[in-house]
């Protein structure tokens, strides 16, 4: 397959189930609503070390926040329940609670409970306040620069993490461009976050290692500069590989995700420098999610 | 199906315990049936149908009336349906009620949502005393869902109340939320002596200044971030708590009764 002088390799990126919640950070403006969001998605890019997959799904009008103010919605996925209990509760606790004017929602309503604002309370040491509206329990934490409002609990729901396209271009430059032309796309579509910074990685990685004590290492096959010395994938014109990686709640939210952010690359197409386009692929190995991105694009 | 329906004949000379006519007490049963349950007044027990003509069969949806103020326990213990009053109703209206709407046309007497647990409770005239407390020599009064009263409420307003929302239109006696453990009252209108007396926890949120105890703290004007919440909450009312024009978010807050834990809260609209 061929759009715009870019081949679309004929294979599937590789997906494996995911738990998932979504919450809401409010603030007096979108500005402090945005930092605490940053803050709570910071050092989020990989469950391999960072513990969960995090970022902004969007920024909410005020019509659209329980408290009216304006706010932003943050995914957060993790490899299983308890994990994201831990994550969602540790970066509430140091990045929302923390932040000016915040006051924090659940995002999901259904699915499985998770303690969102539940524990945080007891900073209250006692002058903590509960208020039950609407079946929601809530709770008001007195902070010094007035009160910190949470919800309860936000709810956790199953989710594919590690949707993910490569886009192979004659140089760097050429590179960087389209994946940020796919981002841009990317980040309308809702349910999905691209957890890498700024939604695009560099350093895609195989399973395994020569050294044993690492599970991941260098995907060398779609290094550029390996082309002469290992078993590559590259052709002699591609000097640049990159990559987006996709979380999102569902195997549909990812299709829409990686349809459009592949039509941005192919948009630009081969008179920008886009050869190919292929997938990170572990032979079936790695999940059961499978994106075929030829069936995609057609 | 038509409500169904039980017109008062005349005004009882006794007091009736009505608790064994609600929606969950009456599905599927006959009319033949429904007529023949056992009521008690006074020291007799009468059959339904010698106090009230029946009609229409749709128990999930019963009215009474011509009611009068000498039925007691109407709606006591409601798991579902609803309950329309048409008049004044006598003590214990809705006691204990766990989920479904009780609507009353006129005024209640004492223990107005004693005990409630959840659901609706709506009064479009005055209440008593007592509204949403615990029967006496009980611990916990309310614990969940609404009452709603457009008229004013008498003294002990929410005593020893638990959870959930008490509204009223107008004026709260005295003694309002005293012993409250936790929940919220709203009044639009003014109350009475000795706010809050004993509360623990717990919010009375206000329209007017309140004549506060000595053991009342002022705790500084603030805007509070659950107020909108609480506000948009109650929407649905068809009361002027709905109305969005009555909402704030600016208050004074009072932390007491000092003289208790001190964790309770007077908030007054700014």
């Amino acid at each position: 397959m061929i759009i715009n002088g870019v081949s679309i390799d004929k294979t599937f990126a590789e997906a494996f189930p995911m738990k998932a919640t979504r919450a809401i950070i409010t603030a007096q403006n979108e500005k402090w609503a945005m930092i605490s969001a940053q803050a709570m998605t910071g050092f989020a890019t990989s469950v391999i070390a960072c513990g969960c997959e995090a970022g902004i799904e969007r920024v909410l009008d005020p019509s659209e926040t329980p408290d009216g103010r304006p706010g932003v919605a943050i995914l957060i996925f993790a490899m299983g329940g308890k994990a994201l209990a831990k994550q969602l509760e540790t970066r509430a606790g140091q990045c929302v609670l923390t932040s000016p004017t915040s006051a924090l929602f659940a995002g999901i309503e259904a699915g499985k409970p998770i303690p969102l604002g539940k524990n945080l309370r007891y900073f209250g040491d006692g002058f903590q306040i509960s208020k039950k509206i609407n079946g929601k329990r809530y709770w008001r934490v007195p902070v010094m620069d007035g009160e910190f409002l949470t919800e309860a609990t936000t709810a956790q729901v199953d989710a594919v993490g590690g949707g993910n396209f490569l886009v192979l271009a004659e140089s760097q430059p050429q590179a960087l461009a389209a994946c940020e032309a796919a981002i841009e796309e990317m980040r309308k579509i809702p349910n999905v976050i691209m957890p890498f910074p700024g939604g695009i990685v560099r350093s895609g990685s195989k399973v395994g290692s020569k050294y044993p004590a690492l599970g991941a290492s260098t995907n060398d096959a779609f290094c550029p500069t390996l082309k002469g010395v290992t078993n590559s994938e590259l052709s002699p014109e591609i000097e640049s590989v990159m990559e987006i990686v996709i979380d999102g709640l569902s195997q549909e939210d990812i299709d829409k995700a990686i349809r459009v952010g592949m039509q941005a690359v192919c948009d630009l197409g081969s008179e920008n420098g886009i050869k190919r386009i292929s997938a990170g692929n572990y032979g079936g190995k790695l999940g059961p999610f499978h994106f075929h991105l030829q069936e995609i694009m057609a | 199906m038509s409500a169904l329906t039980l017109t008062l004949k005349t005004r009882p000379r006794q007091r009736v315990d009505m608790s064994p006519l609600v929606c969950q007490k009456l599905a599927g049963m006959a009319p033949d049936d429904i007529a023949a349950i056992p009521l008690q007044t006074g020291n007799k027990t009468v059959r339904v149908d010698e106090l009230f003509k029946i009609q229409g069969s749709d128990s999930h949806n019963l009215v009474i009336a011509g009611s009068c103020n000498k039925l007691d326990f109407i709606g006591k213990a409601l798991d579902g349906g609803s309950i329309t009053i048409e008049g004044d109703c006598g003590a214990y209206l809705a006691q204990g009620m766990k989920a479904g709407t009780v609507r009353l046309d006129g005024n209640a007497g004492l223990y107005a949502g004693c005990e409630m647990k959840n659901g609706l409770l709506e009064i479009n005239g005055h209440a008593g005393d007592f509204v949403g407390a615990a029967l006496p020599g009980n611990k916990q009064g309310m614990k969940g869902g609404t009452i709603l009263v457009k008229g004013n409420v008498g003294d002990r307003a929410g005593d020893h109340m638990r959870r959930g929302v008490i509204l009223v239109e107008g004026d709260a006696g005295d003694y309002c939320g005293a012993r409250m453990i936790a929940g919220t009252i709203a009044v639009m209108g003014q109350t009475g002596r000795y706010l809050g007396y004993a509360m623990r926890r717990g919010t009375l949120l206000l329209w007017n200044q309140p004549r506060l105890s000595a053991t009342f703290n002022d705790c500084g004007s603030h805007t509070l971030a659950f107020l909108p919440i609480l506000f948009s909450s109650l929407k649905s009312l068809n009361s002027r708590f709905a109305d969005s024009a009555q909402a704030f978010n600016r208050v004074q807050r009072y932390g007491g009764d000092m003289a208790e834990t001190g964790k309770g809260e007077v908030l007054v609209k700014l």
